[in-house]
Order: structure tokens, then C-alpha cells, then sequence
């Protein structure tokens, strides 16, 4: 995973809340043994019609959400299923932030992982964010602070392992497996089945 | 000492490595579940790195999401080629690193959170993992089991640990006694109706009291099943005599003396009396309704005769549109185009002997689909043995094979753009059942009751007294 300090892009926004997995990337794309290209799946069943066409309506379609790298989200986004396709998709799909006000548990230690920041912000500088889709932010991972256009800007915290992970490229799997010798002091004092 | 939960038990036990200012806990699992759809991404991981697993004799693998479920031309139905693909990718990585496996048609598999429990894998005090968020299904044995993402999947394979913040603890307190035709399904839609899919964000929730009590093992695992549909990614139930019966003689528990010592340890597990969780709820289960969802998520529920609620809010709204129902007006007598009873919330005997209860003798209405998807094949094996499977047939039902079928529809069951399905599984999400498919949640006495009527029905009347 590639170190990630700062994030700037314009927003996409999609403000409904309880956004759950199942729509972030549904289950027919869940047959991949990889992890590339699922960003074709994304938002799959929003952003296209029973025919396949695109809806030119829905957000991400727009001509604005080319190339933007933070998604505005409402309240626990991403609940649902454990897939981490959903970060997968976000991320194949260019996004390095997902900004809302609460997210679903699985869901934002999946999206760290994957190089995706998981941004809480408070409900009043969320409803700023949702009220000016398009607007440019800037995102600081290691202040933690989230700058609008106008120079406000709003503070958030991010779990502290994640965000070590997040700016560093540390990987968990690397962390965990420098903990052997504790691993097996631990399996040495389980008692026998 | 400090009076303690069960919770922190199994959490104070399967500390490897202390949470820290700058990391979160290292926590050994007991327990790893595999399957074919969130592994393939994390073996290549393993493979990338050269790493091993680290404990095959700790992990179990089945196939449950993408199989198919019924066979043409004696060869199961294959949706497509990255279904089978799939399968066959875990296959490979199970015989390479000596994983064991159920196959499709082995007596042992089954959707993986019905065989953890039969097989005795699940045991009091286990931490369990799996790559599924349902895996919350095995908290009903007083194990702390939770859902993880495919690179803690990978993580697991490789050190047989996981890095864990420590969860609050919610109490949920259920008094009362479930009213006769009302069921463990009917007692959690109505928890989360009352308290909403996020009520259990960042917590395990322990469910408690006399109503939760009087559930049998294979109800408590329905109830801690949708625990994630609160929001929550781990419920328990402490464990009890029942508990300790039900896992007695089961392949992985110890018998004999071994059998003995191990009750007299998870007795021990149980909450103290006077111990304190982060939250507390309670809920009266005595005036509890057959529950049924309405919308497009699990907390869109009401009573089957109970007329729709006015919709507060866009949310509401968009849902009652995205269902085609109007507000004002009772589910009951809706017309359904599917019936699906199956998943690993409601798939177990007890779940099918109460469908063909009512099925049997009767004929399903002509305009619906009725299908029935055993949990596992050992349940499958236990309906043929009890006739089941002929009150299914005979009703004008489909009996299928063994997996996750229609609750997800990767493998070719699913509904088809606008149906409207009365659902025994646990998600409403708009098309989760297929594309454009509208699912409504139930127990499985109201999905075979409206098998009978076509139509959503209150299943009262069709239950012996
Ligand atoms: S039955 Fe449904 S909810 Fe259960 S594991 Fe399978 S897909 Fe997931």
C-alpha cells in the first residue's frame, strides 16, 4: 500500500445514509479471484438503468465526478456484508477518501487498509460538505484536519493504528507477523484438545 | 476482582499482545472459517509473500456462496464460469496448504455458519472468525464470533491472529415471553425495528433475560445472526444447560470426562451479576407480533396485520417507492411472487420442520415460487429422514441443495427485477436478492404461510396450537 498524507480533490456527494455494501459493489461482481477492475461494479445497480445504460442523474456519472478522489457519504456508510470488494471497488475506482459522519464497523477497518481514509466530521461541516457537491477539500491525514473552499475546515480523528497505516504504507500483516515470538509464547500456554 | 462479562472473558483470553497507545490488541483466533468467495484475494496475498498458513489444523473451509443448489442433467447448474472458477480456486488452495474442506455433496458442508455449530466447532468462550459478517451466528454459544475483511482473512491464515480495538459492551435485555406463533426471527426484527441498524455500532452486544432463555440453541443463533443488522459485529448469548446439550456428542466436543471438564469451564464464562456494560436496552418481547420488513433495510418493520407507517423522512420514503407499497395499509394480503426459505439465519431442522408443519397437506399458491434451501447437508439428511423434504414436494415446493442460494443470488437463484419475495434470510437491501428483486424478511412460519396463500400472511392460523 502506497503512503497517503494529503487528499485533494473535489467531492462527489451521495447523502443518503445506510449505504450498505450491497449497493457500494452487489454481489454478482463477488465471483472475482482478484482484486483489480472491480471499479466496474461500483454503485453498479445505481448508476446504470435495467437496460445497462448509465442514469446521467446519479452522481458518479456526472461530467463533474471525473476524476474526484473524495466521496461525501451519509451516516453508516457501509453496513452490511464484510466484503472488502467494497473498498476495492471505491479505490479501483480512483477514491482515496470516503468523508461522512459515521461509517459501519467493518467497514472502516476494510477501507483503511485498502488506502482509503474513513473521515468522520461532525454533522454541521458534513452538511456544508453535502450542500456543495463539487467543492474542492483538502484532507490532512496527519493533523487531521479537512479544509473547505473558503478556508473553513473541520477536524476529525482517525483510529490511530489506522492512520499510522494510512501515512506510513505500514501493513498490519507485517506488524502482526513481527509479534511471533509472543504468538507462539501464546499457543505454548493453550491448554491440549 | 472486578466483576467481569462474558466478553471480557474471552477478551482478557485471547490477548497475545496488550492494546497500546500507537496499536490495537493482537488476539488470537480459535477459529477460522473459510469460503469461496472472500479467500481467493487473501491466499494470493499469502502467495505474494511466500508465507504459509500458519494453522491449517485451526481453519475449516466450505463452499456455500456461489454453488448451485440444483443440477441439470445430473450436473449441478453452474451459473457461469467465475462460479465455478471460484470454487475451484479454493479447492486448489485448501489441498496446497492442507486446509481441510467440505465439498459440494460431502456430508460435512453447508452454508459455513450452519456447519460451525453442527460440526461442535463452535464452542463456549472460542474467538471465531470468518471472512462473512454473519459469522456473528456462532455468538449463540457464548463464543465471541465476528466478520472480517479478506486482508484479515489473510492475516489470519498467516499468524492465526488478528488486530482488535476493544469493542464496548451492550446489554440487551428481553423480557417477557414470545406469544405462540411467534418466533426467535419475529423477536430480532422487532429488536432492531425498535432500536435501528446502527443501535449496535462499535459493541458486542450480550443478549440477556427470561425471553432469551427460553430460546432453543438453533433460536439464539438466529437471534445473534442479525446482530450485524443492529449495527453490531458480535452478539452472545451466555451459554447454559441447553448450550451444553446441544453440543454433547457432536464430533469436534470432547466426550466423557473431557466432556464434564469442559462444562464445569464454561460455566465459568458467564457475566457476574453485579458486572457493568458500556450501554443497557431492554425489550419487551411479550407483545411482540409475526414481523415483517417493509423497506429497504432491517429496522423497515411492523407487524404483518399492522397497517405501514407514514414515512418520516426521504429514506422511508424512497423505500416504500423502491417496494411499490403504500403507507396506511397492512402487508397482509400483499401478493408475493417468491417464498424463500433458506440462509444461515433460518435454514436449520427446527426452521424446516416448522415450514413443512405448515406445508404439509397443502399446496402452495400457483402463482408462487417456493424454494427451500436446507442449511447444510447434514440438515438436508435429517429433513429426508423426517419426511420433510415430501410435505416440501408434495406442497408443489423446490427442495434444493445445500448453500447460500437466494439470501445473496450469486449462484443463479435470484430474483428477477421487480419480484416481490417474502424472505426468510436477513437482508433487505434493495436488490440483494437480484437486480430490482423487493424482499421482504420474515420467520419461517410467515414465508410458509404465504407460500399457501400467495400472498403475505399472518401464519396463526396455520400453526397447531
Ligand atoms: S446465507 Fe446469506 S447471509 Fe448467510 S452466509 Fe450465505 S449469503 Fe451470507
Amino acid at each position: 500500500m502506497k503512503p497517503l498524507s494529503r487528499i485533494v480533490s473535489r467531492t462527489v456527494v451521495l447523502p443518503g445514509d445506510h449505504v450498505d455494501t450491497d449497493q457500494i459493489i452487489p454481489a454478482r461482481f463477488l465471483t472475482a479471484t482478484t482484486r483489480e477492475g472491480l471499479g466496474a461494479g461500483l454503485f453498479a445497480d445505481w448508476r446504470r438503468d435495467a437496460s445497462g445504460s448509465l442514469r446521467p442523474d446519479f452522481p458518479l456519472n456526472r461530467p463533474e465526478a471525473e476524476g474526484a478522489r473524495i466521496l461525501v457519504a451519509g451516516a453508516n456508510f457501509g453496513c452490511g456484508s464484510s466484503r472488502e470488494h467494497a473498498p476495492w471497488a471505491l479505490v479501483d475506482a480512483g477514491f482515496e477518501a470516503v468523508i461522512s459522519t459515521s461509517f459501519a464497523d467493518i467497514f472502516r477497518g476494510n477501507a483503511a487498509r485498502n488506502g482509503l481514509a474513513p473521515v468522520e466530521l461532525d454533522a454541521a461541516a458534513h452538511a456544508e460538505l453535502v450542500a456543495s457537491p463539487g467543492a474542492e477539500v483538502s484532507i490532512a491525514l496527519e493533523t487531521g484536519v479537512a479544509t473547505f473552499p473558503g478556508g473553513g475546515s473541520a477536524r476529525f480523528t482517525l483510529d490511530p493504528f489506522a492512520r499510522r497505516c494510512l501515512l506510513t504504507g505500514l501493513s498490519p500483516l507485517d506488524f502482526l507477523l513481527s509479534h511471533e515470538e509472543r504468538i507462539v509464547a501464546y499457543e505454548d500456554g493453550l491448554p491440549r484438545e | 476482582m472486578r466483576p467481569r462479562t462474558l466478553f471480557d472473558r474471552i477478551w482478557e483470553a485471547h490477548t497475545v499482545v496488550p492494546e497500546a497507545a500507537d496499536h490495537p490488541a493482537v488476539v488470537y483466533v480459535d477459529v477460522h472459517l473459510i469460503h469461496e468467495v472472500t479467500s481467493p484475494q487473501a491466499f494470493s496475498m499469502l502467495r505474494d509473500r511466500g508465507l504459509p498458513v500458519r494453522r491449517p489444523d485451526r481453519t475449516w473451509a466450505t463452499v456455500d456462496h456461489s454453488i448451485p443448489t440444483r443440477q441439470t442433467g445430473g450436473r449441478p447448474a453452474w451459473l457461469n464460469a467465475a462460479t465455478r472458477r471460484q470454487v475451484e480456486t479454493l479447492e486448489r488452495n485448501c489441498v496446497r496448504h492442507r486446509v481441510p474442506l467440505f465439498r459440494a455433496g460431502d456430508p460435512g458442508q453447508g452454508i459455513v455458519h450452519v456447519i460451525g455449530p453442527e460440526m461442535g466447532l463452535t464452542q463456549p468462550g472460542r474467538t471465531i472468525v470468518c471472512g462473512d459478517s454473519h459469522t456473528s451466528t456462532h455468538g449463540a454459544f457464548g463464543a465471541w464470533a465476528f466478520g472480517i475483511g479478506t486482508s484479515e482473512v489473510a492475516q489470519v491464515l498467516a499468524s492465526q491472529c488478528l488486530l482488535q480495538s476493544r469493542p464496548r459492551t451492550l446489554s440487551i435485555e428481553v423480557s417477557g415471553a414470545l406469544r405462540p406463533g411467534v418466533s426467535a426471527k419475529d423477536l430480532i426484527l422487532g429488536l432492531i425495528a425498535r432500536f435501528g441498524v446502527a443501535a449496535g455500532r462499535g459493541h458486542v452486544i450480550e443478549y440477556r433475560g427470561p425471553a432469551i432463555r427460553r430460546l432453543g440453541m438453533e433460536a439464539r443463533m438466529t437471534v445473534c445472526n442479525m446482530s450485524i443488522e443492529a449495527g453490531a459485529r458480535a452478539g452472545l448469548v451466555g451459554p447454559d444447560d441447553e448450550t451444553f446439550a446441544w453440543l454433547e456428542g457432536r464430533e469436534m466436543v470432547p466426550r466423557g470426562d473431557g466432556f464434564d471438564r469442559a462444562v464445569e469451564g464454561w460455566r465459568r464464562l458467564a457475566t457476574d451479576e453485579d458486572a457493568r456494560f458500556d450501554a443497557e436496552l431492554h425489550f419487551d418481547a411479550s407483545r411482540l407480533e409475526p414481523m415483517v420488513t417493509w423497506g429497504t433495510n432491517p429496522s423497515m418493520a411492523c407487524g404483518v396485520s399492522e397497517p405501514l407507517p407514514e414515512p418520516r423522512g426521504p429514506e422511508a420514503r424512497a423505500a416504500l417507492d423502491y417496494m411499490g407499497l403504500e403507507p396506511g395499509r397492512p402487508l397482509a394480503g400483499r401478493p408475493v411472487d417468491v417464498v424463500f426459505i433458506g440462509s444461515c439465519t433460518n435454514a436449520r431442522i427446527s426452521d424446516l420442520r416448522v415450514a413443512a408443519g405448515v406445508l404439509r397437506g397443502r399446496r402452495v399458491h400457483p402463482g408462487t415460487r417456493v424454494l427451500v434451501v436446507p442449511g447444510s447437508a447434514s440438515v438436508r439428511e435429517q429433513a429426508r429422514a423426517e419426511r420433510l423434504d415430501e410435505a416440501f414436494l408434495a406442497a408443489g415446493a423446490e427442495w434444493r441443495a445445500p448453500g447460500c442460494s437466494m439470501c445473496i443470488g450469486m449462484n443463479g437463484d435470484h430474483l428477477r427485477s421487480g419480484e416481490l419475495a417474502v424472505s426468510t434470510s436477513n437482508r433487505n437491501f434493495e436488490g440483494r436478492q437480484g437486480p430490482g428483486g423487493r424482499t421482504i424478511l420474515a420467520s419461517p412460519a410467515t414465508a410458509a404461510a404465504s407460500a399457501l396463500a400467495g400472498a403475505v400472511s399472518d401464519p396463526r392460523p396455520w400453526l397447531d396450537p
